[in-house]
């Protein structure tokens, strides 16, 4: 039996388990599949999402991070996740007892559902919708509620103005999302997430003055809409202790840990899908990265030797065997997915946070008007698309807006004067 | 029912993230917005007065350390300035120039601190803090060296320093100082142009010259609020009329001004550090006067009278006032604590505000609670 | 003014050079581009390295001896234990023997028993300059954590007697002065011939 290409690493395996099965039950029994390796997969991202925020920020920082458990600290998550299963589960008094144990549960649902849609690679999806897009707006903002249950059944001042503050932001930036989501359905004609992939074979949104500015917002507001830095307000913990999840412990905080890096990561995902070409990536043959790989293992000052030679010799065995191969469509997923993940990272390394009303301004005076002159833009681009006035035509308009709303609502104007007198 | 103007009362510390210590702000907010806020304050009241006037005066500079932990050395400058003017004791030349370089110094750790903290407030992820702390580090590193200590240093004495520095310490100083305008180019531009950061400290917390004025306050925050008080210039003490610096003021008074004063402020120590660095003459650390006395703390009774000493300290005026009895102890001693008096002022400054903006406030402040508290 | 965004994108910037200088390439690359690269990680990971410390660095006292243990150079006079701002040490004696005269080693008193409490010393360092003999000083051991308040935290004489030379190895400027200054002090011997006058 030969290796199945790269390519359908992951699809071949899952297809043979399948065709184990009666012909009348191999529907259920891949949909049972697919279920079983989102839930498998899942808390493993969430779990390594939280490694590589701490290591990437202790970086900005100056810092190791994470390195006493394993190597590098590799199996921090794994003590984490101990650590909060063995500690003890607080509620309140005078807290809603039922609700303060289902908020978490609601919030990890919808992120788990989330992945359903996600195109991995070019066989890799779960269910391909064609109301994806809407799937995934309509699925993610049920963590509102999650929010407003959590931080109500705590019956604590902090948590309840936490509450508030996450229901008007993941209500407001909902709506520059979506408005900036309908440019992608307009061009690509589909809400089937593989579709828009497919639509950008040519040309990534992001290359288009439209798509710029719409991935911008989309991506700002997922940032809001997942509460971090600098749109963390209803945890802030400088102000509210730690927001709506003040009075939760133990395995309850994990959950409400693991929605939020589980929407971070798939907020950076859809980001990908939507605007960056999902799983399309230029034919670099897969061995340059095996090459590249290994030697960044086997100058790891700080593994053991044999594990080195170990890891080498076996990355390089895969890139021989490969040999031919480009590098996979769920390898470039997964890496640009990453990429975002690090710039999302990079942000909370490097920002405060706004204030409640200023966020909820640069939504609605801001983020708003500008989605919508971008579907003007996009429609014109579209108009013109296979000309240079197209292009022209709607980054000149962006352009002059983004002007003009800055001009309309800056605030600090007046400063740049006294500034500059100070010397 | 109607819930229009309901109030919510809301406890902020004592254990809280963001009250740098014990301290408690009763707020009552009308959705986000401060109506008023009680500031609660005593938590971690030690005694201070009360021991200072149990033991020798030079018993009482390892508790001095323990009152603004962020800056030993200047508290104990101006212990050392009161005690001079009680006992009227000189101090040996190059032991003011070692104390204006400690003081100088400890004014670059704790406004670089501050600053950290002050964002942490604001809610960054503790970047702005750690680079802060990755600089004060080397200037710790530099006291313990010149003094065993890191923080409680217990090194400034009446009539010079305890110790003279070791060998290559002058030159090690040099260094760190000399480097320093390049971390604060990087600070800088790490925040004083970030727009989030404008957005969230301007015209936030304004304090009116007259309040400022009226309240008393002192340090950097008066400053920010343009009124030219410096006591190292309006006192000119020790040997600080021989330095050539600007006092920085600010013209809104606001959060952000309070952050930008403490910048130029750092910059203007640097100046100070590298003249006093070159000037600095050889001879003894401490008089012979200063010496003895801290050889035999009891031997010094001084006669019957009063005495305030003040500095500027990081945070603002530290006086010291000391009244003798003639005998080894002081009969009252008191601390003039810039942290308290600075702090009485926040609710006026919170008010009409949201609750992030009091905690930003209350950074700007620049408070430590044991010397809040004392 | 550039534009909105500028600053916020220099801080990106700031943060993002940190990032690369705590690695090795990361500081070859910014090489590359002309740029200033310092080693970016400054921790130092404590257990497995322990920070060089001044040689000043001082935690809690201790008692020096000189030879001998029983040849300590401290003379029970109690002014450490009457100027320690915390009032954290205790003396007993000096010693006395029946008749209720003062015992003497080598030509000076001792203590009975010495005792520091370390969790209450705040390494003032105050009981050093007062000692007019030179008898205490400070320590640079600072691994002293237990579980118990009162068993090791109460240092008694026989933990706090260190020989000179171990004074010499951790703090060796301070000792020669110390050392210097007690064989000023020291009777010279007497010459058995007194010199004649020129």
């Amino acid at each position: 039996m030969s290796l199945p290409s790269l390519e359908t690493l992951f699809v071949k395996p899952a297809i043979l388990l399948r065709d184990l099965f009666p012909e009348s039950a191999r529907p259920w029994v891949s949909i049972g599949i697919a279920i079983g390796a989102i839930a498998a997969v899942a808390p493993l991202i969430m779990m390594y999402l939280t490694w590589i925020e701490r290591k990437l920020i202790a970086r900005m920082q100056n810092r190791f991070g994470p390195t006493r458990v394993g190597v590098y600290g590799l199996l921090q998550p794994m003590a984490d996740g101990l650590k909060m299963l063995i500690k003890e589960d607080i509620a309140p008094q005078g807290a809603d007892r039922l609700l303060h144990a289902m908020a978490p549960i609601l919030a990890v649902a919808p992120a788990i559902l989330l992945f359903a849609v996600l195109p991995f690679g070019r066989y890799l999806i779960a269910a391909d919708l064609n109301v994806g897009l809407l799937y995934f707006f309509a699925i993610s903002s049920i963590s509102a509620y999650a929010i407003f249950m959590g931080g109500w059944a705590s019956r604590s001042k902090f948590s309840i103005l936490g509450a508030m503050r996450g229901v008007a932001q993941v209500i407001s930036y909902e709506v520059p999302g979506v408005l900036s989501a309908v440019v992608v359905i307009m061009i690509a004609g589909t809400m089937s997430t593989v579709g828009i992939v497919e639509a950008q074979a040519q040309r990534w949104f992001i290359a288009t003055p439209w798509g710029f500015v719409a991935g911008i917002i989309f991506f700002l507001s997922g940032v809001a809409e997942v509460n971090r830095t600098p749109f963390d307000m209803p945890e802030a913990e400088s102000e509210l202790v730690a927001g709506f999840h003040t009075e939760y412990s133990g395995m309850k905080f994990a959950l409400w840990y693991m929605a939020e890096f589980l929407e971070a990561f798939a907020v950076c995902a859809f980001a990908v899908t939507f605007f960056l070409g999902g799983w399309q990536g230029p034919a670099v043959p897969f061995w340059v990265l095996t090459v590249l790989g290994s030697a960044l293992i086997a100058t790891a000052r700080k593994l053991s030797l044999p594990v080195r030679v170990v890891a080498t010799a076996l990355l390089l065995a895969a890139g021989l065997v490969w040999i031919k191969e480009p590098i996979p469509s769920w390898m470039w997923f997964l890496a640009k997915t990453y990429a975002l993940v690090f710039v999302l990272v990079w942000l909370r390394g490097t920002f405060p946070r706004l204030r409640v009303d200023q966020l909820m301004g640069l939504a609605w005076k801001f983020l708003l008007p500008m989605a919508l002159i971008n579907i003007l833009a996009a429609g014109l681009w579209w108009f013109w698309r296979d000309s240079f006035i197209g292009w022209f035509l709607s980054a000149a308009i962006l352009a002059l807006s983004y002007w003009l709303l800055i001009l309309a609502n800056h605030p600090a104007r007046r400063f740049e004067a006294a500034l500059s007198s100070r010397g | 029912m109607s819930t229009a103007g309901e109030l919510l009362e809301v406890s902020l510390g004592p254990q809280h993230p963001s009250t740098h210590g014990v301290f408690r702000m009763n707020a009552v907010l009308d959705g986000e917005t401060i109506v008023k806020l009680k500031p609660v304050m005593g938590y971690l009241h030690r005694n201070h007065e009360q021991i200072g006037e149990g033991i020798t005066y030079i018993g009482s500079f390892p508790f001095t350390d323990r009152l603004d932990y962020f800056s030993a050395m200047s508290n104990n400058f101006g212990l050392a300035i009161a005690i001079e003017k009680l006992g009227g004791i000189t101090a040996s030349e190059r032991g003011e120039y070692l104390r204006i370089i400690m003081a100088e110094l400890t004014r670059l750790v704790n406004h670089t601190a501050v600053t950290g903290f002050l964002l942490n407030d604001m809610g960054a992820f503790g970047t702005p803090l750690l680079y802060a702390f990755r600089e004060r580090e080397k200037i710790l590193d530099l006291f313990e060296a010149a003094s065993g200590s890191r923080m409680m240093c217990n090194y400034v004495r009446p009539g010079g320093v305890r110790q003279d520095v070791p060998e290559d310490w002058l030159k090690q100083a040099k260094e760190i100082v000399d480097h320093y305008p390049h971390f604060l180019d990087e600070f800088e531009k790490l925040l004083t142009e970030n727009e989030i950061i404008r957005q969230r400290a301007q015209n936030v917390g304004v304090l009116s010259k007259e309040l400022a004025v009226n309240a008393s306050i002192t340090g950097p925050m008066l400053r920010a609020s343009g009124v030219d008080y410096d006591i190292r210039k309006v006192d000119g003490y020790s040997l600080y009329p021989r330095f050539s610096f600007r006092v920085p003021l600010g013209s809104v008074g606001d959060v952000y001004d309070r952050y930008y004063i403490r910048i130029l402020e750092m910059r203007q120590s640097v100046k100070i550090l590298q003249q006093a660095l070159k000037d600095i003459p050889e001879g003894p650390a401490i008089s012979p006067k200063g010496a003895a006395m801290g050889k035999a703390p009891r031997t010094f009774r001084p006669a019957k009278n009063e005495a305030y000493g003040r500095i500027e300290a990081p945070k603002g005026e530290l006086g010291f006032y000391l009244v003798s009895d003639g005998s080894p102890q002081p009969y009252r001693y008191h601390v003039r604590a810039p942290s308290f008096v600075n702090l009485t002022v926040l609710e006026d400054l919170c008010i009409g505000h949201k609750v992030a903006d009091a905690i930003i406030i209350l950074g700007s402040i620049d408070i430590v609670l044991g010397e809040v508290d004392r | 003014m550039a534009f909105i965004g500028a600053g916020v994108l220099r801080g990106m910037g700031v943060t993002f050079r940190t990032f690369l200088e705590t690695y090795p390439w990361g500081r070859v690359l910014l090489r590359g581009l002309r740029q200033p690269a310092v080693e970016g990680l400054v921790t130092i990971e404590y257990p497995d390295v322990k920070q060089k410390h001044a040689e000043r660095f001082r935690y809690f006292p201790f008692l020096v001896y000189d030879g001998t243990p029983d040849n300590l150079r401290c003379v029970s006079c109690k002014i450490c234990e009457q100027e320690c701002p915390p009032q954290c040490i205790y003396i007993t004696g000096p010693a006395k023997d029946e008749q209720g005269r003062p015992q003497k080693a080598n030509g000076r008193t001792f203590p009975v028993e010495f005792k520091i409490d370390v969790s209450i010393c705040m390494s003032c360092r105050i009981c050093v300059d007062v000692c007019p003999f030179d008898a205490i000083e400070m320590d640079n051991q600072y691994e002293l954590s237990s579980s118990e308040r009162f068993g090791s935290l109460i240092l008694n004489k026989q933990e706090l007697l260190k020989p000179n030379e171990y004074f010499q190895r951790i703090k060796p400027t301070e000792a020669s002065e110390v050392d210097a200054r007690l064989a000023a002090k020291r009777p010279k011997p007497q010459p058995v011939f007194p010199p004649k006058a020129p």
